[in-house]
């Protein structure tokens, strides 16, 4: 066994040494090789792990979005006959049931997500603007602020289901027992007003994310700024209209993206909130989703649906970072 | 160098073994074996209070089975909630147990899987017979003229059951026999913050059991003869609004019900809120509630009129839970074993009494245990006054289909919105429309 190539380091120059020079192209060669692929070896079980959670399922997925997968062929869904893009045309079919139902979830996800975003990120701007200066408990304070976040999904959310109630709910005792701003006990959780309860628990669930992302920007931000405005007679509005606002921009860009995200396909909070059938005024798609795979075992058409709202979810967050970047380039020019 | 070359070969050997590990398990094979003679795992559903009560009921009797046959039952308690999409995630793996409790509706849709062991004139005899088996509870094992996908093993039936204080508060004498009685007591009943029947009107298995029944009665099916779906028939939609109009417009049912799916119309009933529930062996609940047996009645569900009987004066589903054995088994021969054994008829009677439902095996049920005067109902329900739900493959659709459209209508209901003929069949429309085509 020969040790003349072990002795080679990577990046160590093995030219000048006595070996053939016939020898030193192929040898100098294969240490390239060795250089460049190492990482890419050592890359490897990521891109494998990755391939096996992500890229696999969602080949599988639009697969069966091609297939009439019913429960008649969900023991081995491979035999399942190919049905083209019937269920993309159910889908989109949106006079028939299951488009025009499909749709009223897509517009009511839509809807939802533009108020929910939109009021967490209020929210949890407003309240890491108030915690910038520091006061007496403001540590506890913002601990405090975090807990939605920390807390367990499910814990939280059902326990916002007892309040919501009807009979027995905190939100009627107070809203109606207590300071009498109803006629009579709403119904939180069916009807129309489950719109609210479910924005009410998403805000309340999404906006401690914002409050933090924001305060973390807020820090990056020079306070010479704001003592510069000061001196020129800025009030607090100005200063936050002129330096905070522009100055969080790009932590903004990122936290809008991410909430929208995430709201769009937020499943937990409707599921544990209303269980397998949200009612029509909260159903949200991935609850629609859910229910035409799941639960009326249709795999196919909600495998269609899901390969849709990928489509749609990709082409807004290619369209925002588009955008996005512009408006940073053209910034910076 | 070498600890690179050494991270090298590691990272490449864990990328294949994840890789060779993603190719393995597939489909699942059809038919069986015998390759782990010594063990089996057993999905049951959640019977009792709690899951840890079942366990302390069925563990003692697993142990007596390990005894008698040397096999190891591995048992697992699955709450209803998660129980369907667990069998079908093991279906679609072939991962699952080897025997497993199934809901006695969802029988015909999980046979058109394939998954379950079918129960032919040999499998049959194996546990000693068809004919052992109550007939309305075989009814309720798949499509008919298919050979059963599933062997019963506790039946249930529903019967009103009615809390004696607040009925001699009111001044009724005696439990209600028609609907039309019902609704009169009822008004007697709803004042000064009670009142007399309990619904759980989000529940969707709860409003397709009541509407089913109704149905019956209204001489409509909810399916064809050929198993299409057949929700507008002037019977459902008669059936759906008689249901609904106990909130809607008799005004008997607590419009807060509408927003009831986890069993809270027996909290109510226990607190003397609500005077009646339409439920399934509710006893265990009841007295896990504090009521004492002699605080509450139990009388056949209502019929429109007349005695509870066969076709339209069906009072009650065919409740139960049914046992599967799933078809690619490692222990074809311990799992028909284990289904013999806990459907025998010494296991019926002590399962059946400890779950308070009524054996499906024939023998079991003249045990004076079930002739009780809860149980005789039930018992009496069963044998000739209920149907099984439709056994089409579908079924499991048709109860969120209608179920869902059966909590809109509530909802509005609650909501002080009119319920009319013409918007229950607008709904069940809709939910006819929902159905799968092919």
């Amino acid at each position: 066994m020969t040790t003349t190539t072990a002795s080679a380091r990577p990046g160590e120059r093995t030219v000048g040494k006595s070996s053939p020079g016939a020898a030193r192209g192929p040898r100098r060669r294969t240490g390239r090789i060795r250089r460049i692929g190492l990482p890419y070896l050592l890359l490897l079980p990521a891109l494998v792990l990755e391939l096996l959670v992500h890229l696999v399922p969602m080949v599988i997925g639009i697969v069966m979005s091609f297939k009439e997968l019913t429960q008649f062929y969900i023991r081995d869904w491979s035999i399942a006959p190919w049905t083209g893009v019937d269920n993309y045309r159910i889908s989109v079919d949106f006079d028939a049931p299951v488009g025009e139902a499909l749709l009223h979830s897509f517009l009511v996800t839509c809807g939802f997500t533009v108020l929910s975003v939109g009021l967490c990120w209020f929210v949890g701007t407003a309240a890491a603007i108030c915690m910038q200066d520091t006061f007496r408990g403001r540590g506890l304070l913002r601990a405090l602020f975090l807990v939605p976040y920390a807390l367990p999904v499910y814990a939280a959310v059902i326990t916002w289901a007892f309040m919501f109630q009807h009979d027995n709910g905190l939100v009627n005792h107070v809203l109606h027992d207590q300071l009498g701003l109803t006629d009579k006990p709403s119904f939180w959780l069916i009807g129309d007003n489950s719109f609210v309860a479910l924005l009410v628990v998403s805000v309340w669930k999404g906006w401690p994310f914002a409050f933090l992302i924001v305060m973390a920007g807020l820090q990056n931000i020079p306070k010479d700024l704001y003592e510069a405005a000061a001196l020129d007679g800025a009030g607090v509005w100005q200063q936050i209209r002129r330096i905070t606002l522009p100055s969080l921009r790009p932590v903004n860009q990122v936290l809008i993206l991410v909430l929208f995200l995430w709201t769009f396909n937020d499943f937990n909070t409707p599921y544990v909130l209303f269980g397998k059938a949200a009612p029509a005024a909260a159903d949200l798609i991935s609850i629609h989703i859910y229910q035409s795979s799941f639960v009326t075992w249709n795999f196919g058409t909600g495998s269609a649906m899901s390969v849709l709202l990928l489509l749609f979810l990709l082409v807004v967050t290619g369209v925002y970072l588009l955008l996005t970047s512009r408006g940073r380039r053209s910034t910076h020019a | 160098m070498r600890s690179i070359r050494a991270a090298a070969v590691g990272a490449v050997t864990l990328s294949l073994a994840l890789a060779a590990s993603a190719c393995g398990g597939g489909s699942a094979s059809g038919g069986g074996s015998n390759d782990s003679p010594k063990t089996l795992t057993y999905w049951a559903s959640n019977q009792g209070a709690s899951v840890e009560v079942d366990k302390k009921v069925l563990q003692p009797e697993l142990d007596k089975f390990e005894k008698q046959t040397g096999i190891k039952v591995e048992l697992e308690v699955v709450p209803w909630s998660d129980l369907l999409n667990r069998i079908l995630t093991a279906t679609t793996s072939g991962q699952g147990p080897d025997v497993l409790n199934i809901g006695n509706t969802w029988s015909a849709s999980l046979q058109a899987t394939g998954a379950l062991l079918p129960w032919d004139e040999k499998n049959f005899d194996k546990i000693g017979g068809k004919d052992r088996f109550v007939g309305s509870a075989l009814g309720s094992t798949g499509v008919h003229g298919q050979d059963p996908a599933a062997v019963p093993l506790y039946s249930m039936a529903y019967a009103l059951y009615y809390n004696k204080k607040m009925f001699a508060d009111a001044g009724v004498t005696q439990p209600p026999a028609t609907w039309d009685e019902l609704v009169e007591v009822g008004r007697k009943i709803s004042k000064d913050g009670k009142w007399a029947l309990g619904a759980e009107g989000s529940n969707l298995s709860n409003n397709i059991h009541q509407v089913f029944v109704l149905g019956k009665q209204h001489g409509a099916d909810f399916f064809t003869a050929d198993g299409k779906p057949d929700f507008t028939s002037d019977g459902a939609v008669a059936a759906v609004k008689q249901y609904v109009d106990l909130m809607a417009k008799d005004k008997i049912i607590a419009p807060g019900n509408a927003e009831y799916a986890q069993n809270q119309s027996l909290s109510d009933f226990a607190k003397d809120k609500t005077a009646m529930v339409l439920w399934q062996t509710a006893s265990a609940t009841f007295a896990s509630m504090g009521m004492k047996e002699d605080e509450w009645g139990v009388a056949p569900a209502p019929v429109q009129s007349g005695e509870p009987g066969t076709g339209t004066n069906t009072n009650s589903m065919v409740a139960g839970i049914n046992m599967a054995v799933f078809k690619n088994t490692d222990n074809i021969d311990g799992a028909t074993e284990f289904v013999k054994f806990m459907t025998s008829d010494a296991e019926q009677k002590i399962l059946n009494k400890a779950y308070g439902s009524i054996p499906p095996v024939k023998a079991a049920q003249s045990d004076p245990a079930f002739n009780s005067p809860a149980t005789a109902v039930l018992r009496d329900t069963l044998a000739t006054s209920a149907t099984a739900l439709p056994q089409v493959p579908d079924e499991s659709q048709f109860e969120t289909a209608v179920g869902t459209a059966v909590k809109e209508l509530f909802a509005d209901a609650a909501a002080g919105r009119p319920v009319t003929t013409e918007s229950v069949k607008a709904a069940l429309a809709k939910a006819q429309q929902q159905m799968p085509t092919k």
